[in-house]
Formats: structure tokens, sequence, C-alpha cells
């Protein structure tokens, strides 16, 4: 089944809310080998002004992909996951993730459509803290591999 | 006011791959496709072995940009890939990736430097338009 083009445009209801845990950030910077000690000890990052450890700067994707899987996991917009690759990735920080942030996402569907026998699909998941205020702009660009690729 | 450091000998790393740090990349990302752990479905789906998460590319990649603005991600204001090529990771092998940025401007207004990010295994590019912009 081809992707869905109606989906394009859709925003969602805010997903979440999410609580960024201290050894959720420390797992994420320890498995891409971030070695900037304020990703790891909670002083060290005090000492640049952090009230505790703070996120490498691709972290936003794991909250990301929850609120993408609003889209992804809907049979009736036609993403088969298996065919699935990432294209692009892109995050635009309005200030760094630190733990004990409670964080929304809104996702919006900014386009899809068919290119060349596969579905481009291009989302953007805005988050946002608890008292509303930007925080980053996480946006994503997966390609459906058509039958024939 | 003095101008926060930069560190460009901090842009080139070489950081290393294997299939234990891929299970912890998959947990600590909550992205648990199995082409990132199971050789059995990655060659199902025409892959030629496990493969790195691209997320795991781009976060290692990115970590040089971090430590060139002295460690505070504050700094990073935004940064950007295409995912172009695989980190094939094969069963007991630790796999090397190079990661070189450079400095392409320079915004005195603004307050800000763009850096191109190059991100090769075994000679072969598998980032494509990798950059960030800091501020400085």
């Amino acid at each position: 089944m081809p992707i869905n083009p109606d989906y394009a445009g859709r925003e969602y209801p805010p997903a979440g809310p999410f609580t960024v845990s201290r050894e959720e950030i420390v797992a994420f910077a320890e498995a891409i080998g971030a070695t900037g000690v304020a990703h790891h000890d909670q002083a060290a990052a005090q000492a640049l002004g952090y009230r505790d450890v703070v996120a490498p700067t691709t972290f936003a994707v794991r909250l990301a992909q929850q609120c993408e899987a609003q889209l992804i996991g809907d049979p009736a917009a036609g993403i088969d996951f298996a065919r699935v690759v990432h294209g692009e990735e892109a995050f635009v920080h309005h200030r760094p993730i630190v733990a004990g942030d409670v964080l929304t996402g809104v996702l919006h569907v900014d386009r899809m459509r068919e290119a060349g026998g596969s579905g481009m699909v291009s989302t953007r998941v805005e988050l946002a803290d608890d008292e509303g205020r930007p925080v980053t702009t996480v946006r994503s660009t997966i390609v459906v591999r058509g039958e024939g690729s | 006011m003095s101008v926060p450091a930069t560190d460009p000998a901090a842009l080139t790393r070489t950081v290393t791959v294997d299939r234990a740090r891929l299970v912890a990349y998959a947990d600590a990302s909550d992205d648990q496709n199995p082409i990132h752990q199971d050789a059995d479905v990655a060659r199902s789906v025409g892959l030629p072995d496990v493969i790195a998460h691209g997320m795991w590319t781009m976060g290692a990649a990115l970590d040089v940009v971090t430590a060139y603005v002295g460690g505070d991600p504050a700094r990073v204001l935004s940064c950007q890939t295409r995912f172009t090529g695989m980190v094939v990771v094969p069963e007991g092998e630790t796999v090397e990736v190079l990661v070189v940025g450079t400095v392409t401007k320079k915004d005195e207004e603004a307050g800000t430097e763009t850096i191109a990010i190059t991100a090769t295994c075994d000679g072969e590019k598998v980032l494509g338009r990798c950059q960030a912009v800091v501020r400085v």
C-alpha cells in the first residue's frame, strides 16, 4: 500500500509528558561515546550553569520517535515500517535538554508524497517544556522504499 | 567581554563501534529495530550484516562539535545530516569511524560558526551534508 498523501499538513495532539531522567541522558551519552563531562556528571553540569546533567545534541530523537509513532503506527497512513530508511535528520536547539525536564511533543506531518516510486515522509516534532516554552525542533525525513527497490 | 574558547583540535576524532555499543544505543535511544542487532534479520532485508543506527553515527559524529565549544551543549544551536552510507558492524569486530569537522563559515555579526563534518568508515562517507551551527 502506498503512503497516504492526505496525511500531509496533519498536526497531532501533544504526546507525553516525557520526564527526562539523569539515567537516560547518561546512558545515551555513553552509547554515542560523548566526551563532555556535563553529559555524565551533575557537578560538572552545574559548573556550566545547568541544574543537572545535560543531554547530547541528538538526544531529542529518543523523544521525537515516540511522537512519530503516532504516524508510523497508523495503518491508514500507509507506512510499511519494514521498508523504511532514514533519509535526513535535523535539530534546532532552543535550549539544551536537562535531566528533570518534563517535555511534550507536538507532531506535524510537513510533507508526504510519492517520488520516484518511493514515499517521502517529512515530520517535525516541536518539543516544549511544562510551561509551553520551546526546547527542540526535530525534523526527520524517512523514505519508504517502493516495491521495486 | 572575552570570546568563549573554541578548540579546533577537538574537531578530529576516531570513534569506535561494536555490537555491544549498538545494543547500548538501541536501549538508550529506544530504537530496537533488529537490523541493528541481528545479522539474520539484517541479511533478510538485503543488508550485508548488522548496521549501526544512522542516529548513532550522527550522535557520535556531532560530539566533536560539542567538544569544540568547550563541552557546553547550549553553544550548539542546530545540527543536521543526510544518511548516505552504512556503518557495517560484523560480530566480534570493532569498527572505526573517522570524524573530521571543518569551520566553513564565520558570521561575526551573529557570533556563530558553521562546522561541516565528514564521517567516513573504510574510506566511504556515511553522512552527507552533515553540519552544525555553534555560538562562539
